[in-house]
């Protein structure tokens, strides 16, 4: 039996009906089209399909969309600005290379934007730590972790400041 | 995963008759084990009973008439738990411990009452829980740590039975130290040491066959808390299981390393807190 939801998707209110078994990821991608959440592993390992959920990250391959219902949720389409200028954090993953074949970073950058709420400090082996449930098999990190270092930094500087 | 029907109880009594009424029915928790059970279709519920709408089993306390005694509602994430003041300053191992599970993500879903009902027996919450002995506190009943745990993914509780929190006894000192498999980050062997007024426990995670007290290393830290009361005392293989991660005498073999490592931490310790 379907069931309603009423959520929040970037800012925008979504109505839908779902069968309870829907991921959330599914939810994301096959039913509003939102295709930069990447669905890795499928088993809560690979990080690839981190959102954040009423602003705290979340693999949205290992959650019902329905635990959601009535919450907000943030992907990476929702953090450029409205005319289109990238939130810092995705800046930073450019400046520093963040990537190579970019599979994991929607979820590398939904990570790191996570975590200026957690008072992860902006220093290497504090991310690398912070960073652990991200996999990322091209890179071997180093232009991960700066680059999340700089976009924690800017998104901490006081409005103006930024570089 | 099979389909299955989902509802969200706005009572404790809801969720409990909703369990009484459907035999096939789970509660959901934080969801981050029972999804990957349901994805493999180890498990198959016809009904997901969803307690994130229960708020008082969200709630983390001091109890002041119980002895200062803390409390941690079911539904609290680990990521609370880890964040949360009052833990850091009452019972700073448990903070630790919650830290340590799995990563970011998943300490933001995952709950304290999941876990300890779900009894995976490389998990970390059944260590702090038995070695505090804490009281795991039910819609019915309270039940001791010793008794709670039933070994492999066992349990206690009844069919119809749901966890509310857990009431953790005050400033006892402890220790948990982990070895992780790095891949889950789960204890491929995991000890938690207490030292309470009353005695010593030290509780095994990891070793494959659930939670287990070492009663031995108990007793002899008992008379005198140091490592050295720990020498030619080890834990038997028999005890542990091995499989692709580890062997059997490896992992009993780490019980002995990170019982004694965790002593060690505890009794220096010990040389310079202030008492309070």
């Amino acid at each position: 039996m379907a069931i309603p939801l009423t959520l929040q998707i970037n800012g925008r209110r979504v109505e839908a009906l779902v069968a309870p078994v829907t991921l959330l990821v599914d939810f994301i991608r096959e039913n509003l089209g939102l295709t930069g959440t990447h669905q890795g592993c499928d088993t809560a390992q690979c990080g690839a399909c981190t959102v954040l959920v009423d602003g705290a990250a979340a693999k949205s391959c290992n959650l019902l969309v329905a635990q959601v219902n009535g919450g907000a949720v943030t992907t990476i389409e929702g953090l450029a600005a409205a005319d289109g200028a990238l939130h810092p954090m995705q800046q930073a993953f450019g400046r520093h290379h963040g990537l190579q074949c970019g599979y994991c970073t929607p979820g590398m950058v939904m990570r790191g934007v996570a975590m200026a709420a957690e008072d992860v400090p902006a220093e290497p082996e504090a991310v690398r730590c912070a960073l652990s449930g991200n996999l990322c098999r091209c890179t071997g990190y180093r232009g991960i972790v700066d680059a999340v270092c700089e976009g924690l930094q800017r998104m901490r500087a006081p409005q103006g400041e930024a570089a | 995963m099979n389909s299955f029907e989902y509802r969200r109880p706005t009572r404790v009594a809801e969720a409990v008759q909703w369990l009484r009424d459907d035999p096939e029915a789970k509660l959901l928790a934080g969801g981050q084990s029972l999804l990957a059970a349901m994805k493999l279709r180890f498990a198959a519920p016809t009904l997901l009973i969803d307690l994130q709408g229960l708020h008082e089993l969200n709630e983390l306390t001091v109890l002041r008439e119980d002895g200062e005694a803390l409390w941690i509602g079911a539904m609290c994430s680990h990521a609370k738990v880890a964040a949360s003041p009052l833990v850091r300053e009452r019972l700073p191992m448990l903070a630790a411990l919650a830290h340590g599970i799995g990563d970011q993500q998943v300490r933001n879903r995952g709950t304290l009452g999941g876990s300890i009902a779900n009894a995976d027996p490389a998990a970390c919450w059944p260590a702090g829980v038995l070695a505090l002995n804490g009281t795991v506190c039910t819609d019915r009943r309270e039940i001791p740590a010793d008794d709670f745990f039933t070994g492999l993914f066992g349990t206690a509780l009844e069919p119809d039975e749901l966890v509310c929190g857990v009431r953790f006894p005050a400033l006892v000192q402890a220790h948990y130290l982990k070895f992780e498999q790095p891949a889950s980050r789960f204890a491929l062997t995991g000890v938690a040491v207490a030292r309470h007024a009353s005695g010593v426990r030290v509780a095994v995670t990891g070793l494959g066959n659930g939670i287990w007290r070492w009663t031995e290393a108990e007793q002899a830290l008992a008379s005198q808390f140091i490592a050295g009361a720990l020498l030619g005392l080890q834990v038997d293989p028999a005890q542990a299981s091995g499989d692709i991660h580890a062997s059997a005498e490896y992992r009993a073999h780490l019980a002995g390393v990170l019982t004694r490592r965790a002593v060690q931490h505890l009794a220096s310790q010990h040389l310079f807190s202030i008492p309070r």
